[in-house]
């Protein structure tokens, strides 16, 4: 195969129908945008929640002064010192529980203002109404009902509380707008095909001619069609350059805008950007390859 | 070379069969005129022989092989070493006479100094030589056919297949296009040629086969085109 002589091929056929070629691009940059988004949400879920899992643990929260009246299990005021030391041995006891830390109402505290730090509440709660925990890390953290069962209700303890509950609702979100992602990206793949198909389909007609000569004169089926898969296949090499430059343009604006307004979650960036742009580039052109093949096989018979 | 069995085509949809079991053999070498009045199934022999179309009944051998036993992936194969010319010509417009001659080499991979090498060499055979960088809108009908000829010979096929290749062409430049058919036979190469043209074929006295709805009613060493016509 003289690449030379296929290269010319390709750029008279793309220019040929400018239109089309554009049409398919940008729909093709669409779809695999959309698709790596929904990667990179993907990946950024699981960072978030090898990192977070990690930290968060089941809080057994024990009983203030004020909590008399709310919880039943409070009755009594504030957890005394024996209470403590008996939920704290209890808990060491549960073969499910892999370490136990206690953190008094100064630590509360504090993390409370490191995850609020804007919130107007920060100078009105006082260290005294948070109330004093203990953090149990599990060795499966999804044993939590085992320390919900055989604690919460338990003299002395207010509450207990599985913390990945809050997150989920955070992943929750987060994998909504990647079926989100994935559902768009599902209509733009279809009208990308169609597209692809169509100029396929016009491309061959416009060149019916030569194709006709090239089978005529014996071509090998290879070489009638390689100009029309190559020219399909690098309209979708651009539509994947196109779609890595979004991609790269939002992991500036996710590093440079929203990082530093929301702290508190580490966001993925260029190395997973990397990672997910080849995978575009092969699925795209894989994939107009494909839908090119079979439209030919259709249209230029032996 | 050539080597039809009872060799029946319908095509889809039509009642009246294309050829109509036809039987014969062709040489290695001959020149024979395929003759016949308009719908005899002049082209459509010739289309089974490309293996463009299939026979419904019996069989068909080019070169020795039986093309109903050919598998798709080998019939470009078995083509580089037919030729075929055509009444239109079938030239490429944007493409010169030389890129023209040319593209038949490239498209089944020759190397570029073979095909710098072998296409002056065809343009000069056929009488074109100086014009290789014309467009084919810039010649007449007998020097594009020529540019036709050129490029179906341009491989030295062993079979040489022209569909009315003068059906377009005034009588001065048809007699230009037998002589230079006649000279590719006279290389070796067999050549099989479907026409009208009852001048040509009077003149020539080569081998006859007329074909009449269908059926062979008339296969004649050094014959004339008819009488009935
Ligand atoms: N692709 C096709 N589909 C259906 N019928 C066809 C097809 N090609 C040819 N025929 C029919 O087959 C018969 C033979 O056609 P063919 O083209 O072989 O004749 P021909 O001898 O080449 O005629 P002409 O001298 O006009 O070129 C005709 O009746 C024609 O209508
Ligand atoms: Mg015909």
């Amino acid at each position: 195969m003289r690449a030379q002589f296929v290269m010319s091929e390709i750029g008279v056929g793309l220019r040929r129908n400018l239109t089309m070629t554009i049409a398919v691009v940008v729909s093709v940059a669409l779809s695999l945008a959309l698709a790596g988004a929904s990667l990179l949400v993907r990946d950024q879920v699981n960072s978030m929640k090898g990192f977070w899992y990690d930290k968060v643990q089941v809080a057994v929260y024990l009983c203030n002064k004020s909590d008399a009246k709310q919880y039943a299990s409070c009755s009594g005021g504030a957890v005394t010192d024996q209470q403590r030391t008996q939920i704290k041995a209890d808990l060491l006891k549960l073969p499910v529980v892999a370490d136990v830390q206690y953190e008094n109402k100064q630590d509360a505290y504090k993390h409370w203002k490191e995850m609020n730090p804007d919130n107007p509440l920060t100078g009105v709660v006082g260290a005294d109404g948070l109330p004093e925990s203990f953090r149990v890390k599990l060795k499966d953290p999804q044993q939590y009902d085992v320390i919900a069962s055989a604690f919460a209700g338990k003299p002395g303890v207010q509450s207990v509380e599985d913390q990945r509950k809050i997150l989920d609702n955070l992943f929750g979100l987060l994998n909504g707008l990647q079926t989100v992602a994935f559902g768009v990206m599902s209509l733009m793949v279809c009208v990308a095909l169609l597209l692809i198909v169509n100029t396929v389909r016009v491309s061959a007609f416009s060149r019916r001619r030569e194709t006709g000569i090239m089978r005529l004169v014996g071509a090998s089926n290879f070489y009638v069609q390689m100009p029309f898969i190559a020219e399909a296949a690098f309209a979708a090499l651009l539509g994947a350059a196109l779609a890595s430059g979004l991609l790269l343009v939002g992991n500036l604006f996710v590093h440079n805008w929203l990082q530093p307004r929301v702290q508190f979650i580490h966001f993925i960036g260029l190395p997973e950007v990397m990672r997910v742009i080849p995978l575009l580039v092969v699925i795209g052109m894989g994939m107009a390859a494909v839908a090119a093949f079979f439209t030919l096989r259709k249209y230029l018979k032996v | 070379m050539i080597r039809f069995d009872n060799v029946s085509k319908t095509y889809p949809k039509q009642n009246r069969p294309a050829l109509m079991d036809v039987s014969l053999e062709i040489e290695k070498g001959e020149f024979v005129f395929l003759v016949g009045s308009s719908g005899s199934g002049k082209s459509t022999f010739l289309r089974l022989l490309l293996r463009e179309e299939r026979p419904s009944q019996g069989a068909v051998h080019v070169l020795g092989k039986d093309l109903g036993r050919l598998s798709n992936w080998k019939v470009p194969h078995m083509r580089r070493q037919l030729g075929t010319v055509f009444q239109d010509f079938r030239l490429l417009p944007n493409k010169t006479v030389a890129q023209n001659v040319a593209f038949a080499l490239e498209v089944i991979g020759k190397p570029k100094a073979a095909i710098n090498k072998v296409v002056p060499e065809v343009l000069d055979l056929v009488g074109l030589a100086g014009k290789e960088d014309r467009m084919p809108g810039e010649l007449s009908g007998g020097e594009q056919q020529r540019v036709a000829i050129a490029r179906a010979f341009v491989n030295r096929p062993m079979l040489l297949i022209a569909d009315e290749p003068t059906g377009n062409l005034d009588p001065q430049n048809s007699v230009g296009i037998m002589k230079l058919l006649d000279r590719i036979n006279r290389t070796g190469t067999t050549v099989l040629m479907a026409t009208h043209d009852q001048a040509i074929v009077d003149q020539m006295r080569k081998r006859v086969i007329e074909l009449d709805k269908g059926h062979l009613v008339r296969d004649q060493s050094r014959g004339v085109y008819g009488y009935q016509h």
